[in-house]
């Protein structure tokens, strides 16, 4: 079985984010990059299935030559190779760009499953998955916390409102990651070292023959409005519900 | 320039309230552009939901009822929101930013040719003729104003940040639909569902969310002392990611970024220290209570109210006290 995985670079989940004086983007000064968490949820799924289908697995990402670490830790965790497409930087890409990308290695590679992380953190969009989806015409399931292989099918359950759903996708199909798929390990160090004799392929974008105009622009940041007040520190139980009763009106 | 679609969501059988902020959505993009909405819902023996849809002033409510709708799957139904969408020559399409939207509405996009704003919680104004949408990113840390640069918009809708449009007296006119999504070649099918079972609110539409962290030890013990809190309140149970990774709750109580995003009157933290990701998901709460055995944990610094003390002690006598002063 062949799998396609990514591996987006984002700004570490646990900084906070603060945009620049002029307010045209984040500040990035001293900012650190590390994989998506739900990238590494879908690296780790995709190692598991290999462990027990056999095949490949191919990391591929989008960015400056920088992304190549991103691709190398999933290579230290034991994917076989990688690819990235160069030529576009974060601000010049939005989901549906993306997407394409994806589409164009998609064709290139043959892959029986394309496992992605729901969402990035950063832009929170959870759209790429879905979008390279439709654009493949092959089936998805968005959300998953447990895949397994039953022949040509995958069978998937997805972490939805209300419960859990199991569904059957025929494949070639999408699959995106959710946080309870599983547990993803860490780079031992001889998968370290043996990573660095891995291929990692660039592909400039423009090599592609893809329409690199935007769909979706965002034209302005801000700081999204504080809680005024502050917090108020009671003593005991029955001095909360006083408050919360005459001053909050909250029961 | 066309109208706007609503794309209806049914949940378990009936209409999903959500749905009605997305409906609030159209009626504030009409208030700009002078544009009529219609809504479009997909299911099986969903003639009573679209009934019940028909009286909040959109111009037509298409229904695709059909055996084969009776469980959502993207790929079919993404087929027949686009060819509904195609027919009324809508320029938007607007959904809820809900599982079923979030995993439906960018391969409806893709159909369309359409850009996607995902989870928008504010129209700001125009720029060059196109509206201009706020919305979160960095787990709720930034806000966005995007612009969709595309001949058809499509638009998945925040919930806890429009409020639900209100029922009229006209009835819009209902028009059976068929779309051509139960026909789809696309393999997938629906095996099933398991529920969360819960008598209380739906997280996103109570009141009064309680919600626990990893701080309550475990499974046990997180229901022990969560419920009768809940009972005091008639409040919705959530968590935090901690206590649900942790193996204390069902996934689909987990508030924050990845989870669900909620906004009720009151909200209370019981042992949860406060992560960004956490707060993204109830930072919009009217009042909010945490109560935490650390002074210094992160919840503190957005609550209105702290108790700083041991959540296995303090929060019985808690629910003992709400229970008395309600009585």
């Amino acid at each position: 079985m062949k799998i396609l995985v990514t591996a987006k670079r984002v700004t570490d989940p646990n900084a906070k984010i603060k945009l620049k004086s002029d307010k045209s983007g984040i500040q990035t000064d001293g900012l650190e990059y590390k994989p998506n968490p739900f990238c590494e949820n879908a690296i780790e799924e995709a190692l598991r299935l290999n462990e027990t289908h056999g095949g490949e697995v191919v990391v591929v990402s989008i960015g400056p030559s920088d992304v190549q670490a991103t691709i190398r830790t999933a290579l230290a965790m034991g994917a076989h190779r990688g690819i990235l497409v160069t030529g576009l930087d974060d601000h010049q890409m939005d989901s549906d760009l993306v997407a394409r990308v994806f589409a164009e290695l998609y064709k290139r590679e043959r892959p029986d499953l394309f496992l992605l992380g729901k969402q990035a953190i950063d832009g929170d969009s959870n759209q790429v998955g879905q979008l390279l989806a439709e654009y493949l015409e092959i089936g998805q399931a968005c959300f998953a916390s447990k895949v397994e292989i039953h022949g040509s099918e995958a069978i998937v359950t997805r972490e939805v409102d209300g419960g859990l759903e199991k569904i059957a996708v025929g494949m070639p199909a999408v699959i995106t990651a959710d946080l309870r798929l599983n547990e993803p390990r860490y780079a031992s160090l001889p998968g370290i070292v043996k990573a660095r004799k891995k291929s990692i392929d660039e592909i400039d974008i423009r090599s592609l023959g893809i329409d690199t105009h935007l769909k979706v622009e965002t034209v302005a940041y801000e700081e999204p409005k504080t809680r005024g007040g502050g917090v108020t520190f009671v003593g005991g139980v029955d001095e909360l519900v006083g408050k919360l009763k005459s001053e909050a009106k909250a029961i | 320039m066309g109208g706007i679609l609503v794309v209806a969501e049914v949940r378990d059988g009936k209409l999903f309230s959500g749905t009605l902020s997305a409906v609030q959505f159209a009626q504030q993009v009409g208030q700009q552009t002078g544009a009529a909405f219609d809504i479009f819902v997909a299911g099986s023996n969903i003639g009573s939901i679209a009934e019940e849809l028909s009286y909040y002033g959109a111009k037509k409510v298409l229904v695709e009822d059909n055996p084969v709708f009776a469980h959502y799957l993207a790929p079919g139904f993404a087929a027949s929101v686009a060819a509904a969408a195609k027919q009324l020559g809508s320029s938007y399409v607007a959904g809820t930013a809900t599982t079923f939207g979030k995993d439906l509405l960018p391969r409806v996009a893709v159909r369309l040719g359409a850009g996607m704003a995902s989870e928008v919680t504010e129209i700001v104004g125009t720029r060059n003729g196109r509206l201009v949408f706020k919305r979160p990113m960095w787990a709720g840390n930034i806000v966005g104003h995007v612009v969709v640069n595309t001949d058809v918009v499509v638009v998945s809708v925040r919930g806890t940040d429009f409020d639900k449009a209100v029922k009229l007296a006209n009835r819009s006119e209902v028009v059976p639909f068929t779309g051509g999504g139960a026909n789809t070649r696309v393999q997938q099918r629906f095996i099933s569902f398991e529920q969360t079972a819960s008598e209380r609110p739906d997280l996103t539409e109570a009141a009064v969310v309680v919600a626990g962290g990893r701080g309550l030890k475990d499974g046990p013990n997180f229901f022990k002392i969560m419920e009768p809190l809940a009972d005091s309140l008639n409040a919705a149970i959530g968590a935090s990611r901690a206590a649900v990774d942790a193996g204390f709750c069902p996934n689909d109580l987990q508030v924050g970024q990845t989870g669900k995003v909620v906004a009720p009157q009151l909200y209370v933290a019981v042992a949860i220290s406060g992560a960004i990701q956490h707060l993204a998901g109830m930072k919009n709460s009217k009042t909010i209570v945490a109560i935490n055995k650390d002074k210094e944990a992160p919840i503190f610094q957005i609550a209105d109210y702290g108790l700083v003390g041991d959540a296995f002690k303090v929060v019985p006598e808690l629910a003992d006290a709400i229970k008395r002063a309600r009585s």
